[in-house]
Parts: structure tokens; C-alpha cells; sequence
């Protein structure tokens, strides 16, 4: 059983994903922080690998990958902080980023490594379906790394279906066509979405992201899914020289 | 060896579409029905009488005795800069916009980097009464200036890019996010042969138009419509691919490509995609580009904001690969000698990507019965503060 798996046996409801920029903001804070989050009570860490290019990001991943690079982040350096990460808390820890990092350190290298350094799985936004089942759903499995896939409004239902049958993590409720970041509350249109969804009785635990960004909306997502995902609103908040458990208390305290 | 896209829209290798499931209904859609749509007898019909009525094609075949003197070879030049808008960029514009109505989309989105793609989006968006929106790097609104200011009067909206080195890969991630937040509504006209399929091969085929009159502008004016080379800049690809399009399996037909060196290969300051460049995913596209070995995008340079793109189309990616078309470069210094002397020598003052395409003449060799088609995409007016600045003779 991976550490997914594990998690949601235990806790099908309210789970709280935060997602990080590794290296943000100094190179040397992302074991510090992700401790932080995961002592504070959240349950999944999104380990985010900072892109030059981040095509789904908002303005505030954009900046946080920017200041992460500018700060000599590395894929290298990054599963060495998994490393030190996992020796103290068994929190699933999924890495997202983007297909051409994985392609340049190497498809089979990158996996074996991410293994290694106890990272349970990826979010590859630019890695669609079709491409992961044909060259690198086996390579997955061969190295326990888990994925979850998106599914937007957009999404037919055969897709979602599809996307629920792959996706070995978790599957990633994009709450609204956007990119990352926004901060206005979930409409009834979203919430229509959230029941369709519901409707269906898919396998996979659905975690809803994009614009969740404080209580209120965590607690909304988590009506209709097993948990939601924070992202933006926390670097924002560690923008602000604000604490990890800080937030977190902010969310579910 | 096939030079075409296969049915999931890679070249050889390169292509494919890469894109984050918010773009997946818009892309899908696309590519289950741009060539039927493109290709049906009404929308040909009207591709057409625009192409001929406000466009004004077929652009001239010229024969450039003084350049063909000094080279030592038959030169013939094709006026795409004498299209409405001044370049290349229109023939794709005209058939994007068609192909949006027919979708039933209402608002556009376009990148640009000279300007040129963004006057042609502007133009067309106008001519249709349809809200455009243009997204640019704030390096390339200062460089391009006129072109700005032309997109204003054609009453498209010009939004900075301001993130990386502020030019057209900046401009591109911009008006990709934008169209993961508008999804229902709006099409994205991209300027060139990237991006995810089927934008590639739908660019290279609206383009195509270059090369199908090419054909028998040559034949009756040289008895043969098959040159011997055919010269191009390259940014990402899209006159060198309207070029060439009709005579890619034409293997006596070479082809040479020109990309830019900015300030030299080695300088840590160039655009030269296929040398600096390696396998890797750059806006939906698996092709060559300029990157880190962690992955990281790196930051091109090029004098010219049309070429200044650290990726190149993967149609070009293939035939470079595989040896069909030889690749060439042109620094900063080259392109703008080479915009003097066509402007001295011809009469005819070129866009600076364009001058890039020339500036290789220099590095040839031919034949004195040589056939050499230079695509001529765009002139140079949006450049003559940059011309100004550089020209002994105008100082
Ligand atoms: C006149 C002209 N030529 C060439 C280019 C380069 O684009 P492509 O390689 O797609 O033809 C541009 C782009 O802005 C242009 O304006």
C-alpha cells in the first residue's frame, strides 16, 4: 500500500493538501517548512519543483518558481530535501511540475530518484493521459511513483472516468478553468460541477483545487470532495514572512 | 521518409500536444476538425477572395538582378513584405479567423513579437468585428513601437508581458494562460508553426499559399517551378514553412534555413534554436529548444524581436533531424549589413527577421544558373528606429 492509500483508509474526509515551492523563499526553508505544515495537521504536501516556464501558473507561483531559481534550487537539490523531509514525517509527498523537467533529468532517472528520496508521486499538468499510458504509466509502477491527474468543467465525462481508472494518487478537482491563484469564492456553477462529480461515484479520492484559499473555501471544497488543496494562499502567505503553522491553524484550527 | 504529421500531429519525434487538461477541449476540438472545416469548398472560397481582394496575393515572384549580380546567381525574391499589414503574417491570420467563426468564438487572443503577427490579428479581428486582445513582451512594445501603436488604431487591446526576458516566449505562456481562464469564448491565433497540434501543421498549411504560387511563378518565368534553394528566416517557422511547404518531398529542391545568432553563438546572448538547443517541451510542443540541463527555458537573444524565441516550430526540428533542410545563422551585425544592401542595391528595405534570411547569401555558394528563391516576409518599416540607429549613412 503506498502512503495514499494509507491516508485516505484513515482520513476519507477534510484532507488538507498544501502545496510549497521548494526553495521558497530561501533555498535552505523547504524541509523547515514542509515539517512545519505536516505537524500542524496537513495531510499532503505538494512539493512543487520551480519552473522558468510554468505554463498553468499564476502570478504567485510564477514569482515563488522565479525567487526558488534565483536561489540555486535544483532538481538535485530538491530530492536530497525529500531525502531529509521523509526522515521525519510519513506524510505522502507529491512533486508537481512540468514534463520537460522530468524528460532532461532523465524519464527513468528522475522516477528511480523521486523513489529514493521517499516522494510518493507527481502532478504533471502538461503530461496528458494518452502520452502517460503509452510511454510512461509502467516506469510509474516500476518505481511506486503515484500520479494524479486533473479534471476541469471542461472535462467530458469519459475523460473523468479515464482520469479516475489512471490516476493512482489522487485525482485533482480543478475547481474552474484558470490558472493557479485566484481568490474568489466557489459559485453555484462550481458547486454544479462539484455535484456532477459527486454523482458519478468515482473510485479515487478527490482532492479540489485552484482558488481554494481559506477556510471557508476549504470547508465548502470539502462538502463535495475528500479534501481540498491550498497552494497560492500559502506562499502568499509565506510572502508575508507568515508561519506554516500559522496557517494551517488559519484553515482547520 | 515522410516530412508530413502523423495522425497524433508529431514529426519524427517532434510535435505532439503537451498541454494541461484546461486547454484539452479547446486543442481536441481543433484537431478532430480543422481540416475538414479548412478544407471545405465554402471556407476555401472565402480563404481565398480575401486572400486575393484585401490581402492582395499573389505577391509578386521578383527577380533581383543587382543581388543576383553580386551572388553570382539567379535570385528571385517573394514579396510577402507587399502583403496587407506588410508580412507573411496575414495569410495565417485571415485563416485562423475564419476557422473561429465557423467554431463560434467571440473573442481572440493572439502572442506577438515583431508586431507583425499582432497587426495581422488586430486586422483581421477588426475586418470580423471581433474583441482582440494581443499579448507582448514590454522589451518588444519598446523595440517595435510602430506596430504598437498600429494594433491600437486597429482597436485590439496590447497587454506587457512582463515576466522572464519580457519578449515572445514571455508573450506566448501569457496568451496560454489566458486561454486556460477563457476557455468557452475565445480562440487563440497562435503566429507561427509551434505550439501544440494541429497548430503547426494548420499554420504551415494556411501558409502554404507562399510556395503553391511560387510553383507556377517560376515555371512561367523560368520554365521550371522547382528552384534550386530556397532561403528563409526562421523563428519559429512559419514563412520558411509557407516556403518550402509544396516542395518538401521535392529532394533537388534544398533548403536553407536561417535562425538568429544574436551577438554570436558562443556569446551567451543568441537565438540559434538548432545549435544552442536540445530535445525537450516548450508550449505544448516536444521540439528543439534552449534549456538548462535541469530543464529550465533559457533566455534567447536575437536583435531582431521576431526571431528572438528560444524554441523553434518541430516540422523545422524534423527536417533539420533528418538532414532535409541545413541550417544556418546570422548575427546582429550580419542581418542588419544584409538589410542595407538589399534596401541599396534593390530598393527594397526588408523586416530585420527577414534580413536575417538574407545575410546567409554570404555564406553560400552557387552556381551562376542556380535557381534561389529568398522569401522576402515582412518589411522593415517597424524597424527603422532600430535601422536609424545603425546605419552609418542615415547618421
Ligand atoms: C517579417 C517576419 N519574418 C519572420 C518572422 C519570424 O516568424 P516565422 O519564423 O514564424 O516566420 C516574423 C515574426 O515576427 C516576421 O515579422
Amino acid at each position: 500500500m503506498n502512503r495514499f492509500d494509507i491516508l485516505f483508509k484513515q482520513k476519507a474526509a477534510r484532507v488538507l493538501n498544501i502545496y510549497t515551492t521548494a526553495g521558497y523563499p530561501t533555498l535552505e526553508s523547504t524541509v523547515d517548512t514542509v515539517t512545519a505544515l505536516t505537524a500542524a495537521g496537513a495531510d499532503i504536501i505538494e512539493l512543487g519543483m520551480p519552473y522558468s516556464d510554468p505554463l498553468a501558473d499564476g502570478t504567485t507561483i510564477q514569482e515563488s518558481s522565479q525567487v526558488a531559481l534565483a536561489n540555486g534550487m535544483t532538481l538535485e537539490t530538491l530530492f536530497a530535501q525529500a531525502n531529509a523531509i521523509r526522515t521525519q514525517t510519513d506524510a505522502p509527498i507529491i512533486l508537481m511540475g512540468y514534463l520537460n523537467q522530468m524528460l532532461q533529468y532523465g524519464t527513468e532517472a528522475f522516477l528511480s530518484q523521486a523513489q529514493q528520496s521517499g516522494i510518493d508521486g507527481l502532478i504533471i499538468p502538461d503530461l496528458p493521459m494518452d502520452i502517460y499510458v503509452e510511454d510512461y504509466e509502467a516506469l510509474f509502477k516500476q518505481y511506486e511513483q503515484g500520479i494524479a491527474f486533473l479534471v476541469t468543467p471542461e472535462t467530458s465525462a469519459e475523460r473523468i472516468r479515464e482520469a479516475d481508472r489512471l490516476s493512482t494518487a489522487f485525482l485533482y478537482i480543478v475547481s474552474k478553468s484558470n490558472i493557479t491563484g485566484g481568490s474568489s469564492g466557489l459559485d453555484d456553477g462550481q458547486l454544479a460541477y462539484f455535484k456532477t462529480l459527486e454523482e458519478m461515484n468515482l473510485e479515487t479520492p478527490k482532492l479540489i483545487g485552484f482558488g481554494i484559499h481559506d477556510k471557508v473555501t476549504f470547508d465548502t471544497a470539502c462538502q463535495y470532495g475528500n479534501g481540498a488543496i491550498i497552494g497560492s494562499a500559502f506562499i502568499r502567505h509565506l510572502g508575508k514572512g507568515g508561519s506554516p503553522k500559522d496557517f494551517v491553524s488559519s484553515i482547520i484550527g | 521518409m515522410t516530412y508530413n504529421i502523423n495522425t497524433k500531429g508529431f514529426y519524427g519525434q517532434f510535435g505532439g500536444a503537451f498541454i494541461p487538461e484546461m486547454l484539452h477541449s479547446n486543442i481536441e476540438r481543433l484537431q478532430k476538425n480543422y481540416r475538414e472545416i479548412t478544407g471545405s469548398p465554402a471556407f476555401k472560397a472565402e480563404f481565398d477572395n480575401l486572400m486575393r481582394d484585401y490581402v492582395g496575393r499573389p505577391s509578386p515572384l521578383y527577380f533581383a538582378p543587382n543581388l543576383s549580380k553580386l551572388y553570382g546567381a539567379q535570385i528571385y525574391l517573394k514579396r510577402e513584405d507587399l502583403n496587407h499589414t506588410g508580412s507573411h503574417k496575414i495569410n495565417n491570420t485571415i485563416g485562423q479567423i475564419l476557422l473561429a467563426k465557423h467554431i463560434g468564438k467571440t473573442r481572440i487572443i493572439a502572442e506577438t513579437g515583431a508586431g507583425q503577427h499582432g497587426v495581422a490579428t488586430a486586422t483581421v479581428c477588426a475586418l470580423m468585428g471581433i474583441e482582440c486582445l494581443v499579448y507582448m513582451g514590454a522589451t518588444d512594445i519598446k523595440r517595435q513601437a510602430p506596430n504598437v501603436s498600429r494594433m491600437k488604431m486597429l482597436g485590439a487591446k496590447v497587454i506587457p508581458a512582463t515576466s522572464g526576458s519580457q519578449t515572445l516566449k514571455d508573450a506566448t505562456n501569457e496568451a496560454i494562460r489566458d486561454w486556460i481562464n477563457n476557455p468557452v469564448d475565445t480562440h487563440y491565433i497562435i503566429g507561427s508553426v509551434v505550439g501544440p497540434h494541429p497548430y503547426p501543421d494548420m499554420v504551415a498549411r494556411f501558409q502554404s499559399v507562399i510556395s503553391e504560387e511560387m510553383k507556377w511563378q517560376l515555371k512561367a518565368q523560368t520554365g521550371n517551378e522547382n528552384p534550386d534553394y530556397i532561403l528563409a528566416c526562421v523563428g519559429g517557422g512559419s514563412n520558411a514553412a509557407g516556403a518550402i511547404y509544396h516542395y518538401i518531398d521535392e529532394p533537388s529542391v534544398k533548403i536553407a534555413l536561417t535562425e538568429a545568432a544574436g551577438k554570436g553563438i558562443d556569446s551567451g546572448h543568441s537565438a540559434a534554436t538548432s545549435v544552442l538547443g536540445s530535445v525537450g517541451i516548450i508550449h505544448g510542443s516536444k521540439t528543439m529548444l534552449m534549456q538548462t540541463p535541469d530543464g529550465q527555458i533559457v533566455e534567447p537573444y536575437s536583435i531582431s524581436a521576431g526571431l528572438d524565441y528560444p524554441g523553434i516550430g518541430p516540422m523545422h526540428a524534423h527536417l533539420i533531424e533528418s538532414g532535409r533542410a541545413q541550417v544556418y545563422s546570422a548575427t546582429d551585425t550580419e542581418a542588419l549589413d544584409a538589410a542595407f544592401e538589399l534596401s541599396r542595391i534593390e530598393g527594397i528595405i526588408p523586416a530585420l527577421e527577414t534580413a536575417h534570411g538574407f545575410a546567409v547569401l554570404k555564406k553560400m555558394t552557387f552556381k551562376p544558373d542556380d535557381v534561389v528563391v529568398i522569401n522576402l516576409s515582412g518589411r522593415g518599416d517597424k524597424d527603422l528606429a532600430t535601422y536609424i540607429q545603425h546605419d552609418p549613412n542615415v547618421q
